[in-house]
């Protein structure tokens, strides 16, 4: 994401003219060309120029309500009002220009005639939707009653009326008669879902989606994988999340726009895999398209397909180093790349509330990757190694320690981490003895149990007698 | 009355006299008690060890009525050198009596205030009653009762080291369980309390008691002591009623077990302090200030785990100690009772820890091992009887027999499908 966001300000730079109404497709093409070094600001602009539809104006809301610096915010504020004016949903204009309060100016002040105009035109919108809609049904025509539902689920999304759009949608189903019509219903319930944060609507959609029988076109995988992606993300299944993301096709492009773009994919795809995949798994998915020479015909299904996601890396360059430093044990670098991309990254929609546990995760995987190796570790160079204090290094290795990931015993007098290895043979010995009281004590109190039973029985027994 | 002494002199020699005398000392019990002021004299004339049984029925007689301060000690005098001195297989032919008897000397003892003076006494008496050393009488409780009060916490002991397997009466097994609990407790044995405690609470029971209660209390705070965890659900085969109520009858405990399970001393001690009287009053606050002193002992080991050597000052800060010195005094304590294997180095202040230096491989680990296995065969082949017994009882067969299938081709058993006893 970071990528395209300084593409574009060197681009902006070159064109000395900036606003929203700057080409964004176009910039998009000549971004893949350019090198990027570090993190910058997000530039609002060229992030939401990426997306089109409702997402763009969620993302936009979202960044304003989110960030620190004010500029950002109005600037994010307008781009969002701008784009709702465009569009028909009064409850959401309402809220931005509350937001606004007016800082924008006389042209961002609450436009009433507008929102009275709008809704009034819905009113009569949806009259005559309704009276399609029952002649339809009274003439009991499937297509027709289809088309009819499928009007109004467009016709509440686009006011902003998701729940009632996601029923019509839904609705739909019942007369749907090709495999074409369930994916465009499954398509769009998986809009609604996204937009409506409910992803467990999403999961069962994309699942039942693919259960069609027909092969479905390429776009259509490539959209169905981003969203069952982002569903995993959401339940914090980080490695089905990696999983879905890589397998999303090139075809992807901006068709999908109005959820997600390529640089997405690969920064959720890239960091999610860097976090829970080991790393033969890393190796085999990303990291061999990452080397230079193109693949021969006979290698493994998996990584042919997945020269795609190399073309998507290319996206994010930083992610793509970030993964290299990682794999080949430049921590320092690794880590001053993840943080470079915090700032933007928490300013993302889907990522925001993911970003601490995975990069945590990606830290953790890092110390214990360090020490696999070694039999004694001095913490100063591990220290240096990730850029922390030897005081801050053992807090981290106690705890991961203390959780099992790593078989080492600190020496803390001499700064000194040395492997351990469990003696297994004591270890049995014990267990055993162990065992052996265990049982001893549980049969022994059972018999008594037992006893008392009978004695119970025996008493209820005398005297039925 | 004098004829009767005759007859039991006369009656006392074989096996088939004593029943013979049985009866009519049955028969003769009415009158006896009506005439109990009378009785003492009588007692003189016969001899505790030859005519047990007779002096029994006389001696429960005596004692039958309210007894005066002085009568007291005399009296006590008196059953001691009976239970010293009498015959085990003529007092079993009258338990009733016989603990009738000895509980009446625990009274005794206790309103003179000298339990020290009944513990002696009641374990010859407990020796005699016992069937076997697997059986469990009505005095067992009352001598541990005897031993808690008079602090001779080691004669129980012995007690508590034979398996209980017989059970006359429940309430006896739960009283024993739970005195003995609390001697284990005393002698800081706390595995065995932990054992008996356990035994209490999940025994069969068709309501919840108040020994339960009590007990369920001090097995909370003995298991935060020993495992340094408690486990929130009662095992399955603890009955309905008390996984469902006990819980709610010591609230207070259990959220010192969970306020526990969050490690923070400074959490746990404010939440001692804000129930103290509570604890007070359950006359369980040594126990809880245990309880939290061993919290310090499992953070301290759990230190040992993640390092090799660890300054003392660091101890202090991790352990929430105040200082090193009371670290190093932890620290040491717990090298002493071999809790955990570490040689402190004074000059640099630092702690080396050690692995455990049990190699198992001498003899008396070996001896040990084998012991623990004869052991295990023991009670294994017991379940094994037990079993076997249980599948031949009536009740259970009827109740088998009833819940099979109706129709079932595969299985031409002999057992019937209805069992009439």
């Amino acid at each position: 994401m970071d990528g395209e966001e300084d593409a574009s300000n060197l681009m902006m730079e070159a064109n000395s003219t900036g606003g929203v109404d700057e080409a964004p497709l176009s910039s998009t093409t000549t971004r893949r060309n350019r090198p990027i070094i570090s993190g910058e600001p997000l530039d609002i602009e060229a992030y939401a120029g990426l997306y089109t539809g409702r997402t763009k104006i969620n993302r936009l809301i979202f960044i304003a309500s989110h960030c620190d610096n004010p500029a950002m915010e109005l600037e994010a504020l307008r781009m969002a009002s701008d784009e709702i004016k465009k569009g028909e949903n009064t409850q959401l204009y309402r809220e931005v220009v509350q937001k606004i309060e007016g800082r924008l100016g006389p042209n961002y002040e609450m436009d009433t005639a507008w929102c009275s105009m709008i809704e009034l035109k819905a009113e009569q919108r949806k009259e005559k939707l309704e009276s399609e809609l029952n002649s339809y049904r009274t003439n009991l025509i499937k297509e027709s009653i289809r088309m009819g539902y499928n009007d109004f689920g467009d016709f509440y999304y686009a006011h902003g009326a998701l729940g009632d759009a996601f029923k019509s949608y839904v609705r739909t189903r019942d007369y749907c008669t090709t495999s074409k019509h369930i994916i465009q219903m499954c398509l769009s319930a998986i809009l609604v879902s996204i937009e409506m944060v409910q992803f467990s609507n999403v999961s069962s959609y994309v699942s039942k989606a693919e259960q069609t029988p027909e092969a479905l076109d390429p776009p259509t995988t490539a959209k169905l994988c981003c969203a069952a992606g982002l569903a995993h993300l959401e339940a914090k299944k980080y490695k089905l999340a990696a999983r879905k993301f890589l397998e999303v096709g090139l075809e992807l492009g901006n068709s999908y726009s109005e959820v997600i773009v390529p640089q997405d994919v690969a920064t959720y795809g890239g960091l999610c895999a860097l976090a829970s995949f080991d790393r033969t798994e890393l190796k085999a998915t990303i990291l061999s398209l990452l080397s230079p020479a193109p693949p021969l015909f006979s290698i493994h299904n998996k990584v042919i397909d997945n020269i795609n996601f190399r073309d998507f890396l290319e996206l994010v360059p930083e992610v793509r180093e970030l993964i290299n430093d990682f794999y080949s044990s430049h921590y320092a670098s690794c880590l001053e790349y993840l943080g470079n991309l915090k700032p933007n990254l928490i300013l993302d929609i889907h990522l925001y509330d993911h970003v601490e546990t995975l990069y945590d995760q990606i830290r953790n995987k890092a110390l214990i990757q360090y020490t696999l190796p070694f039999v004694s570790v001095d913490m100063r160079m591990m220290a240096d190694a990730f850029k922390t204090s030897v005081a801050g290094l053992e807090k981290e290795l106690e705890a991961l320690i203390t959780d099992n990931q790593i078989q080492a015993r600190i020496d803390s007098h001499n700064k000194i981490l040395y492997a351990r290895h469990a003696d297994q043979r004591n270890a049995t010995f014990q267990r055993v003895l162990q065992t052996g009281n265990e049982f001893d004590r549980d049969v022994r109190a059972m018999l008594l149990r037992a006893n008392l039973l009978k004695h119970d029985c025996n008493l209820k027994a005398s005297r039925k007698v | 009355m004098e004829a009767l002494v005759t007859q039991i002199q006369g009656l006392s020699g074989t096996a088939s006299d004593v029943l013979s005398l049985q009866n009519l000392l049955k028969q003769a019990d009415d009158s006896l008690h009506a005439e109990s002021t009378r009785l003492p004299p009588f007692l003189d004339q016969l001899d505790p060890s030859k005519h047990s049984l007779g002096y029994l029925y006389f001696l429960e007689a005596c004692t039958a009525g309210p007894v005066t301060q002085e009568q007291a000690s005399s009296f006590l005098l008196t059953i001691a050198r009976f239970i010293s001195s009498c015959v085990a297989e003529q007092i079993r032919l009258a338990p009733d009596k016989f603990i009738c008897v000895c509980k009446r000397f625990k009274d005794q003892v206790l309103l003179l205030e000298e339990p020290l003076r009944g513990v002696a006494p009641m374990l010859t008496a407990i020796r005699k009653l016992q069937l076997s050393s697997e059986h469990l009488t009505a005095l067992h409780p009352e001598f541990l009762l005897l031993c808690l009060l008079s602090k001779c916490y080691k004669t129980a002991l012995s007690i508590l080291e034979e398996d209980i397997f017989e059970v006359d009466q429940p309430r006896d097994l739960f009283l024993f369980c739970y005195y003995g609990g609390m001697i284990s407790i005393g002698q800081k044995q706390f595995r065995k309390a932990l054992e008996l405690l356990h035994n209490v609470v999940t025994a069969p029971m068709s309501t919840v008691n108040a020994i339960a209660v009590e007990a369920f209390k001090k097995y909370i705070l003995v298991s935060l002591i020993h495992h340094g965890q408690f486990p929130t659900n009662l095992p399955k085969y603890a009955s309905s009623g008390a996984q469902r109520n006990l819980k709610n009858l010591c609230q207070p405990y259990v959220e010192l077990a969970s306020s526990y399970s969050n490690g923070k001393i400074a959490d746990l001690e404010t939440y001692v302090e804000a129930n103290k009287d509570k604890f007070e009053s359950d006359n369980n606050l040594g126990l809880v200030k245990q309880a939290v002193s061993s919290m310090y002992k499992r953070n301290i080991q759990r230190l040992t785990q993640t390092y090799l050597t660890l300054s003392l000052q660091d101890i202090a800060n991790r352990v929430q100690l105040n200082s090193p010195k009371e670290a190093e005094m932890h620290v040491l304590q717990m090298i002493k009772d071999g809790e955990i294997y570490a040689t402190i180095n004074q000059k640099d202040g630092m702690v080396r820890f050690l692995e455990d230096p049990e190699q198992y491989k001498t003899c008396e680990m070996i001896e040990r091992i084998d012991s623990s296995i004869q052991r295990l065969m023991t009670v294994s082949k017991k379940l094994n009887v037990m079993d076997e017994l249980m599948s031949c009882d009536p009740l259970y067969l009827a109740k088998a027999g009833r819940e099979r299938q109706r129709f079932d081709f595969d299985d031409f058993d002999n057992v019937p499908q209805r069992y009439n006893i």
